[in-house]
């Protein structure tokens, strides 16, 4: 599914003393089977913006297209949005309320009335994508679970209700590095079979660089950059100027690079940059 | 809509009535409340309505940010008038049908809604111009001989603090948790009230759970700060009473004593 957004923009508190423009003029457009790394300090607009994607806050101008359905400031098809734009909140684990695992992950399909006997099947399948064991955890209380698992029980209640966009706010925020990684794995993984639309936010350019092939940055209400990650990550000083950071590797290459070395700037993985090195220094000292 | 609660607000400003101590608000308002009840004569409830009015004009509170606490208590309001005015014997001014208005009625009804405005003024201008820790401050205070029975002023006024504190805290915790839900297809806007009643178990588990947790962290980071009670502590700001308290004070005790004695 692809998502258009035209003039977008959203006012806090309009008309009182605390009115804070939020998102300032927004034009986007993501293809459907994209995969999407938004980035951007604290209050830059990037929690708004993705509210905006599941009817949570309406526009107060322009309007967001996603396939067919509108949103507008005057109307909006919520439920059908909802039904196709699945919102994975920061800290998602706090909203886990059922008593089983298996019916917390029910929750959202039973609301948008997937049939009864097609229930257990999307739970089965969504915990499979984010790598939870049905037989021994779909019983278990999910307040017996550990913060890795209970992340990934609640995104696997987002999953289930097969969206077809699927938005995800720090989907790795306060994890230990082990959970992190496996659920970078299971969000690409996700990509790669399901091929769904899928725009993360985060505040590490080293997930974006392991799982987008597009990177959005904004800054003070507006986009800044809308670039593949590699391109974006060369421009080091101003995404310093703005309070960001650029991933390690890309940091070392700009280094280097201003100290007389001639690397490639696309590079962004490690293992590139190491062979890139090892053959600047052996063509030089030779 | 979670963001109009408001109770026991403080309404910042640089006014007589916000330097006062604490303490002389709270027994200045007990005095003014005892007062409202004495009252019998309808033309004299003109006296509370004259002290108000010069109350609220020395606050510098907008009127409309002190009549906006009556909103919540309209539907009471109402009740009580109409039952008074409808249900009270006496002569007969109007009549229709089986609906028999007296002039007692009107009177009385008037009578209570002067009571129940007077007394909700009376106590929103103390939350209104004096910040929550001031006044768990004064209640503490106020509270402090009854130690003697063992009673535990301290204990009860941090935990007033606490629960002031954390008001604005669950108010937001809640939205959030109302707009997680909502993205999974909950919905807390239709149905019946019964149905309504069952679909805020996705808001309140969390919630509650939220609350705890945070219960929990706060206790221990008071341990770990050595907290163990009212004990022994000391504070930064004290509470004193000046002059402007004196006078206030002796204005509310010769104010209530005149009103029982006159009316």
């Amino acid at each position: 599914m692809s998502i258009k957004i035209e003039n977008l923009k959203y006012i806090y508190d309009p008309g009182t003393p605390y009115e804070l423009v939020a998102l300032d003029d927004i034009n986007l457009e993501i293809k459907s089977g994209e995969i999407v790394g938004l980035i951007g300090h604290t209050g830059s607009g990037k929690s708004t913006l993705i509210q905006h994607l599941n009817g949570l806050l309406k526009p107060a101008e322009g309007s967001i297209t996603v396939d067919n359905i509108i949103l507008t400031k005057e109307k909006g098809q919520l439920r059908e949005l909802r039904k196709n734009v699945g919102l994975v909140f920061q800290y998602p684990e706090y909203q886990l309320f059922e008593e089983t695992v298996y019916k917390d992950i029910a929750f959202g399909p039973r609301n948008i009335g997937v049939p009864e006997e097609e229930i257990d099947g999307v739970v089965r399948d969504a915990m499979a994508h984010v790598g939870l064991d049905f037989d021994q955890i779909s019983e278990k209380a999910p307040f017996e679970l550990s913060g890795g698992q209970k992340r990934k029980v609640a995104i696997a209640g987002v999953l289930a209700m097969k969206p077809k966009v699927l938005i995800l706010d720090e989907p790795t925020a306060g994890l230990d590095p082990k959970s992190r990684d496996e659920l970078i794995e299971y969000i690409r993984l996700l990509h790669e079979k399901e091929q769904i639309t899928i725009l993360f936010v985060t505040h590490s350019m080293d997930e974006v660089a392991r799982l987008a092939n597009r990177l959005i940055v904004m800054h003070k209400s507006k986009i800044v950059f809308d670039d593949l990650p590699k391109k974006v990550f060369k421009e080091v000083e101003t995404l310093q100027n703005i309070g960001l950071d650029v991933p390690e590797v890309s940091k070392l290459v700009h280094q280097l690079n201003q100290n007389g070395f001639k690397l490639n700037e696309d590079i962004i993985t490690l293992k590139s940059a190491q062979d890139a090195i090892l053959s600047a220094l052996r063509s030089k000292t030779c | 809509m979670l963001r109009d609660i408001t109770i026991g607000q403080y309404y910042p400003a640089e006014s007589v009535i916000h330097k006062l101590d604490p303490r002389t608000k709270i027994l200045g308002s007990f005095m003014m409340i005892i007062a409202l009840f004495v009252i019998t004569p309808l033309w004299g409830y003109l006296i509370p309505f004259g002290t108000l009015a010069l109350v609220i004009l020395l606050s510098k509170v907008p009127l409309k940010f002190i009549l906006k606490g009556l909103k919540p208590i309209l539907f009471f309001m109402i009740f009580a008038v109409s039952i008074n005015v409808f249900f009270t014997p006496g002569k007969v001014i109007f009549s229709y049908g089986f609906i028999e208005i007296t002039m007692e009625g009107l009177e009385r009804a008037l009578m209570t809604l002067s009571r129940f405005v007077f007394l909700i003024i009376t106590s929103s201008m103390v939350t209104l111009t004096t910040s929550p820790m001031a006044l768990t401050d004064g209640i503490e205070k106020l509270l402090n001989p009854l130690k003697v029975i063992k009673f535990p002023a301290h204990e009860l006024a941090m935990m007033m603090t606490i629960a002031l504190r954390f008001i604005p805290t669950l108010i937001e915790e809640a939205d959030k948790i109302m707009k997680a839900q909502t993205a999974r297809g909950a919905d807390f806007e239709t149905g019946n009230i019964f149905n309504r009643a069952k679909n805020m178990i996705p808001l309140l588990v969390p919630l509650f759970i939220s609350a705890f947790r945070r219960a929990d962290e706060l206790a221990m980071a008071m341990e770990a700060r050595c907290y163990r009670g009212g004990v022994g502590r000391t504070r930064m700001k004290q509470l004193r009473f000046n002059h402007k308290d004196v006078f206030a004070l002796v204005f509310s005790v010769l104010y209530c004593i005149s009103i029982m004695i006159a009316l």
